[in-house]
């Protein structure tokens, strides 16, 4: 099972190793992580996507909330949120794909970020399902490159 | 509060002072040399130079296991920083309170591979509660500060702190912060009351209840209130090796040790029970066996400050986060409201437990010809009345020490539970021996253990720090080679020590007392000479080489399917004696 965690964490060196090092010293699982700047300068925010059964997700927040530098731990399993992702995909485009290409974007509301004589870089953002379906339909004109970001989550009001 | 500035080393000191630390365990090196100037002249602290600094920082963990306070160590950065982590990582595991110094190159050169630099902070982050970097002198009050409350508050543990060489030159002003408050650091004490409600409804409304205790029970001081527990509720008591001391020995509701080497009467009561009370233990592997054997028809209750010990090897049925000493005094609260005719309720299950007792005593096959191990234990028993602290390394004399001797107080039993590390015992020995010196401190060592910090027979002289050192000395690695007897068809790979070295003369090169024996009737007398002893005395008892360690839990097995030592092995027969 996937389970989206946020936590909440001091904005101090080292912070991220003690989280990593948590995670591949008991063997869990980190499918993304993501970091960013909070308020609070001194605050920082990760989102973790882990996977895992019950007993697992219930030792790895508690292993969270142990840790000396974490202030706060949120499982979004029992919780309505948002979630999303952002995407950058480089791709090949010969002259016969150059429009196939921009209706595809279109439909995924992504942006050209970039664009040469053999290529376009698109900017999108969505859910998990949607990257990827996105990252499908491009396939087959040629993928050069995709840098994702990790998931961040955000709970519903 | 005077606005003069001081240097880091200074207020390195000031902050020890100020913790009321009387002994520091250091060894020096280049970039701590500033630290070591300041030491030179002051008189408020003991300082204790070890031989080695993995012997300095089990002198730590032994003075602060033996007293429950902070044991705190200094050493120089790179290979004096590296050479602790063993001695970090024992105390992290069995949750020691300890402040470690490591000096460091200056900031200016950190991340260059100065000469003697580690990144110790990336190293030892695993086998730490929390460590530090000082940046700035600026900060370093406040992080000693943080360092003493972090390692002794909550699941206590080993704290390191690292100082760059120009955080210690450097000044400033000096203050030490009254209070510590940590946002992110809220260890949780009082326990939940509705789950300590219910842990006094079902030890009342259980038939065949077992209080299980651990070293959170000595961590804690909670002995008064487990023994109160027990002697009200009937209830009996098992220990693991860290809970030792937490329950009297040799009370009639004591099982002794369960698990791996425990008693049959403790693994069957645990094995056979409807309710397990499990007080500041963790369910480590060595305890329960087989994890899907373990109780089957058990209710659980887990009462430790850890939440994350709880469910993490075994299902939980009520569990009560919080201080052990708290929780147990609120639970006795209840269980004195409930009343109920607890010597009657437990009658039959007492009965049960006594035909097991009988059944399957403890026990071992005496020799008139080679000195057996377990004699060796039970007479130091007899001879101390009990009155002594026991610290051990790792192997079969470790078992043997927790099986023969009773200890019916806490802190008087010092072992390496949860790392096993070989080496432990005689330094660790020498560290509480700083700290009580007027108890009689022994070390109970293999011949292999003791060959892993022997060089501390050197601080233990210099120093004037009398330790009596027992050795059960069989040749071998005793329990690799029992485990080869047993499951590996008995090829001794890499275990026979040989009879080097000679521990007598080995001792009085090092300005020690050296004494042997090598058959049953030297053991008393050696015994009564050692416990005369003024200064550290290696005593070698040249023991019976295949004796083994029983009962036991093979490796994979449910508890209840222990073995026992009847089936006499010829080899025992064929004992040769070296020497
Ligand atoms: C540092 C370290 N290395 C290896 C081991 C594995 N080990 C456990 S017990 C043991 C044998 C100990 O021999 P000795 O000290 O002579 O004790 P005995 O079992 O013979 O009583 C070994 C090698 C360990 N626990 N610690
Ligand atoms: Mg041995």
């Amino acid at each position: 099972m996937k389970h989206i965690i946020s936590v909440l964490v001091e904005n101090k060196f080292g912070v991220l190793s003690r989280v990593s090092g948590l995670f591949s010293g008991r063997g869990f699982n980190i499918e993304t992580i993501s970091i960013g700047p909070t308020l609070d300068p001194t605050v920082s925010q990760m989102t973790i996507v882990t996977t895992g059964d019950e007993r697992i997700l219930e030792q790895i927040l508690k292993q969270l909330n142990k840790l000396i530098d974490v202030i706060k731990v949120t499982d979004f399993a029992d919780k309505e949120f948002v979630e999303r992702e952002m995407c950058l995909i480089k791709i090949n485009t010969p002259q016969e794909h150059r429009s196939e290409a921009l209706r595809i974007a279109d439909i995924f509301r992504a942006r050209v970020v970039d664009s040469t004589q053999k290529s376009y870089t698109f900017q999108v953002t969505g859910d998990e399902k949607k990257i990827e379906a996105f990252i499908e339909l491009l396939k087959p004109m040629g993928i050069k490159e995709v840098v994702r970001t990790g998931k961040v989550a955000i709970t519903r009001d | 509060m005077s606005n003069k500035e001081i240097t880091g080393a200074e207020i390195f000191l000031e902050c020890l002072k100020k913790e009321k630390v009387d002994t520091l365990f250091c060894y020096p090196g280049g970039v701590v040399l500033k630290i070591f100037d300041i030491l030179y002249a002051q008189k408020d602290l003991r300082i204790i130079l070890p031989r080695h600094e993995q012997g300095g920082v089990h002198m730590a963990d032994g003075y602060a296991r033996s007293t429950g306070k902070v044991g705190v160590a200094l050493v120089t950065s790179g290979p004096g920083a590296t050479n602790v982590v063993t001695a970090l990582a024992t105390a992290y595991m069995d949750s020691i309170p300890l402040v470690v110094f490591t000096g460091q190159v200056p900031t200016a050169l950190i991340g260059n591979d100065a000469f003697q630099e580690a990144d110790i902070v990336g190293i030892t982050r695993p086998c730490t509660k929390y460590n530090f970097l000082v940046k700035d002198v600026k900060e370093l009050a406040q992080t000693i500060k943080e360092a003493f409350f972090i390692a002794s508050t909550g699941r206590p543990g080993p704290v390191l702190i690292d100082l760059p060489r120009d955080v210690v030159t450097n000044k400033a002003e000096f203050h030490y912060p009254e209070k510590v408050k940590i946002r992110s650091y809220n260890p949780t004490v009082e326990g939940n009351k509705r789950q300590i409600k219910q842990a006094a409804e079902a030890i009342a409304a259980a038939k065949r209840p077992v209080a299980y205790i651990g070293g959170g029970v000595i961590l804690s001081n909670a002995s008064r209130e487990i023994l109160e527990f027990a002697e009200m509720t009937k209830v009996p008591v098992t220990h693991t090796l860290m809970g030792i001391g937490g329950f009297p020995g040799t009370h009639p509701l004591s099982l002794g040790m369960l698990g791996m080497h425990g008693t049959y009467y403790a693994n069957m009561a645990i094995h056979n029970s409807d309710l397990i009370v499990a007080i500041g233990a963790r369910f480590d592997d060595r305890v329960t066996g087989k994890v899907e054997g373990f109780a089957p028809e058990a209710k659980i209750i887990h009462i430790d400050v850890d939440p994350t010990s709880i469910r993490k090897n075994v299902r939980v049925d009520i569990p009560v986060v919080g201080d052990v000493k708290h929780v147990m005094v609120e639970l006795n609260k209840e269980l004195r409201a409930i009343k109920e005719p607890w010597d009657a309720i437990r009658k039959s299950w007492q009965k049960q437990i006594d035909a097991w007792r009988e059944e399957r005593p403890l026990t071992y096959e005496p020799s008139d010809e080679v000195i057996k191990p377990q004699f060796v234990i039970e007479k130091l028993y007899e001879l101390t009345g009990g009155d002594a602290i026991i610290v051990t390394d790792v192997g079969q004399h470790q078992m043997w020490a927790a099986q023969f001797f009773k200890y019916d107080t806490p802190r008087n039993w010092l072992s390496s539970g949860g790392l096993g590390t070989m080496g432990y015992g005689f330094p660790a020995a020498i560290g509480a021996k700083v700290a009580r010196p007027d108890k009689n401190v022994f070390s109970i060592s293999g011949d292999g253990s003791i060959q892993m910090n022997i060089q501390e027979i050197a601080t233990s002289i210099e120093n004037n720090i009398p330790v009596k050192v027992v050795i059960l000395n069989n040749r071998f690695l005793g329990m690799v080679r029992q485990w080869q007897e047993l499951f590996y068809g008995e090829r001794y790979s890499s275990v026979d020590l040989g009879s080097t070295p000679d521990f007598v003369k080995l001792a009085e090169a090092y300005g020690a007392i050296g004494l042997r024996a090598t058959k049953p009737e030297d053991v008393v007398p050696v015994l009564k000479e050692g416990l005369k002893a003024k200064k550290t005395v290696f005593m070698d008892f040249v023991t019976a080489r295949y004796e083994k360690v029983f009962p036991m839990v093979p490796a994979g097995a449910s508890i209840n399917e222990m073995i026992f030592g009847e089936e006499k092995k010829k080899e025992e027969k064929k004992l040769k004696v070296v020497r």
